[in-house]
């Protein structure tokens, strides 16, 4: 779960590091205000993506007018696909120096990694491609945490116009605030050194693991929520993983490999996924929810069904998707694949319910559901 | 220990539920040794004709305790139960939890590598040796999923690895052993570990390695599948999926480019793996290597 700036700078000023004083605005009036009361200001543009200053989002203000007219046409803007609907108004700082710092999980080193360039304000992907010479990275025993003095080891040398403890001290507090708050990624870029030699977090990515939302409602109540379709909504509402696609040929499947690799052979046989929608895991049973929501998508010309049951059974799956079948009546042409645990007594039930056999593998079934999506787009 | 044995004593945590009883019972049926289970509030009773413990480190006391755990525990109590495991001295621990907490994962890895116990999983379906036994909910008794042969088989994704497996069995071969690695973006046994495994595992003669998008682990089993002699066969899921979706931003600092279909289709390729445009390709490429 991504949290916007508004809602990640809090969760470094709760661990002692400094960030600009700043008011979320909804609309130009509120950010007019806003700037009366802060003086010089930076509008900011709260959506959870990258790149808004170069699609327009940051705008410098001196006056509570000129904050209005930026806020005017900040707010309602599309950044990265995202309407604008907020900005945040904030007391502008004087740039002496722009750094780098973050922590994240680390899956080389299966611990947390705390990083650190002198490379800030630009996109970390670039330094870690063009200069990852750029780059210190310290590996951390999640067990022990990450001392002072490891800190300050990992800015030793760098030329830091002196402030490396400084430095030091924000990421260990850096390091607490991604302990406190289970995030997978908390990053601060740039880190600034102000004119007056303050360090100070000017922009914040907070991002927290969507497995510990259970053990941090409170914080999960201010992250954002990704931006998703009705049917998607649904989906999450009934913990089933649904992602709407572009294509005509639905696709439902158990496991997330088995969906992804489902969509893999409709396209690989010419067709084009209309959605991935799995029923995998504690979801199993779900089958009569799940197909109702394949059906809820327009524009469906035919459905593949992949069942490859371990954890999961065929026969629970196939149960709750019949049960729907025969309550929907749907005109859909619906072709399957069944193997593993559960698969004869599905195979029976498909017979006995629906009158049909299934393919003998997903490559045969997958081929069927595009031609029969090719011919009904045709129609 | 990443491939278990029929003489290691296996020890459920997480026993007594729907989940650990059904599973339990299957394992028994097919030949792996259950030594025990774990409830504290059980503890001192039978449940599958075995003796129930208040923990693992109480299992291990009693009599040859155990070689390898195996967890039915939901994701929040994970990380007390593999600390349990660990501590007692486990060599092996199986996690088939998924949504476990990554920073309690990074916890016990931690503890893990001290004590030198192997992971594997979290959120795997299991391991399978073939006509032997098997750990997690793998449908191990399905003679048309898993039959005795001279092919390794690993896979991050349970269903996906199912179908390999009976795609593998419907082309004529069968299985030796089956690595289950799990789905999450922290493991204990990567992709590498699983192929080293399988290589050097008795009867084995091709390797079929099924792989998915994100992370680098393809790319750094392409090294070790570069120094194989045996023929190794791979899939990739993902190739047609959405970029961005869950790909993670933390993962693409570390890494760089890698974790694309490509990336990883071109690093195998390289190595001299043969990639599979789809998983019913398979019976064809270990006729071409291994002839029939």
């Amino acid at each position: 779960m991504n949290f916007e700036e508004y809602a990640s700078k809090p969760v470094l000023a709760l661990s002692g590091i400094a960030v600009p004083k700043g008011i979320l605005a909804n609309d130009p009036e509120a950010a007019a205000k806003a700037a009366a009361e802060l003086g010089g200001v930076v509008i900011k543009a709260q959506v959870p993506v990258g790149k808004r200053g170069k699609a327009g989002g940051i705008q410098l203000a001196d006056t509570p007018e000129e904050a209005r007219a930026h806020a005017e046409k900040i707010i309602g803007m599309e950044i990265g696909g995202l309407t604008v609907e907020k900005v945040l108004v904030e007391e502008r700082s004087n740039i002496a120096r722009e750094f780098y710092a973050a922590v994240l999980n680390d899956p080389a080193s299966k611990g947390p990694a705390v990083m650190f360039s002198t490379e800030g304000g630009m996109d970390i992907e670039e330094i870690a491609v063009e200069t990852p010479e750029n780059l210190n990275k310290a590996e951390v025993d999640i067990r022990v945490g990450f001392s002072l003095e490891q800190a300050k080891a990992l800015v030793t040398g760098l030329e830091l116009d002196g402030k490396n403890d400084d430095v030091a001290e924000v990421l260990v507090k850096l390091y607490d605030a991604y302990r406190t708050n289970d995030a997978e990624l908390l990053e601060i870029n740039p880190l600034i050194l102000t004119d007056e030699g303050n360090v100070v977090a000017l922009d914040c990515k907070f991002s927290m693991d969507d497995s510990a939302i259970k053990r941090q409602p409170e914080l999960a109540t201010k992250g954002t929520p990704e931006k998703v379709t009705a049917i998607e909504a649904r989906g999450e509402a009934s913990n089933i993983k649904y992602i709407e696609l572009d294509g005509n040929v639905a696709v439902l499947a158990n496991g997330a490999g088995l969906t992804m690799t489902t969509m893999d052979v409709v396209r690989h046989h010419g067709g084009q996924p209309a959605d991935f929608c799995e029923i995998g895991g504690e979801a199993y049973t779900k089958g009569k929810v799940a197909l109702e929501m394949v059906l809820e998508k327009p524009g469906v010309k035919s459905l593949v069904v992949n069942f490859c049951g371990a954890f999961a059974r065929c026969d629970v799956m196939m149960d709750g998707l019949l049960s729907a079948w025969e309550e929907l009546k749907p005109d859909l042409p619906v072709f399957f694949s069944i193997a593993g645990t559960g698969d004869v007594e599905a195979i029976k039930m498909l017979k006995e319910r629906l009158d049909m056999d299934p393919y003998p593998n997903m490559d045969a079934a997958s081929q069927a559901a595009v031609e029969a999506a090719n011919q009904g787009a045709g129609s | 220990m990443r491939i278990v044995r029929k003489h290691h004593r296996v020890l459920v945590q997480g026993i007594t539920g729907k989940q650990g009883t059904f599973w339990t019972e299957r394992m028994q049926e097919y030949g792996t040794t259950i030594m025990g289970g774990v409830n504290p509030k059980k503890a001192g009773t039978e449940h599958c004709g075995v003796p129930v413990y208040a923990s693992a480190a109480e299992a291990m006391k009693d009599g040859e305790g155990f070689d390898a755990s195996i967890l039915f525990i939901p994701p929040l109590g994970v990380m007390d139960a593999a600390m349990d495991a660990i501590e007692a001295g486990a060599r092996g621990i199986c996690i088939l939890t998924e949504h476990i907490p990554v920073q309690d994962v990074m916890y016990f890895m931690a503890a893990a590598k001290e004590h030198g116990t192997m992971i594997t999983g979290p959120n795997t379906a299991g391991s399978v040796t073939v006509d032997e036994c098997f750990l997690g909910f793998m449908p191990a008794f399905n003679e048309r999923i898993f039959k005795k042969g001279n092919v390794g088989v690993m896979s991050r994704s349970g269903s996906l690895g199912t179908l390999m497996c009976q795609n593998i069995v419907s082309a004529g071969y069968g299985q030796s052993a089956f690595v289950g690695i799990g789905g999450d973006p922290v493991i204990g046994t990567t992709t590498k570990d699983a192929l080293e495994a399988l290589d050097n595992f008795e009867g084995t003669d091709a390797v079929v390695m099924v792989g998915e998008i994100g992370g680098s682990m393809e790319e750094e089993a392409a090294e070790y599948a570069a120094t194989m002699d045996k023929p190794v066969f791979a899939f990739i899921a993902g190739g047609a999926a959405p970029a961005g979706k869950k790909m993670g931003h933390a993962g693409a600092i570390v890494m760089g480019d890698k974790g694309t279909y490509k990336s990883k289709r071109d690093a195998l390729e390289d190595a001299g793996v043969t990639v599979l445009d789809t998983p019913s390709h398979v019976g064809d490429g270990l006729k071409a290597a291994l002839g029939k």
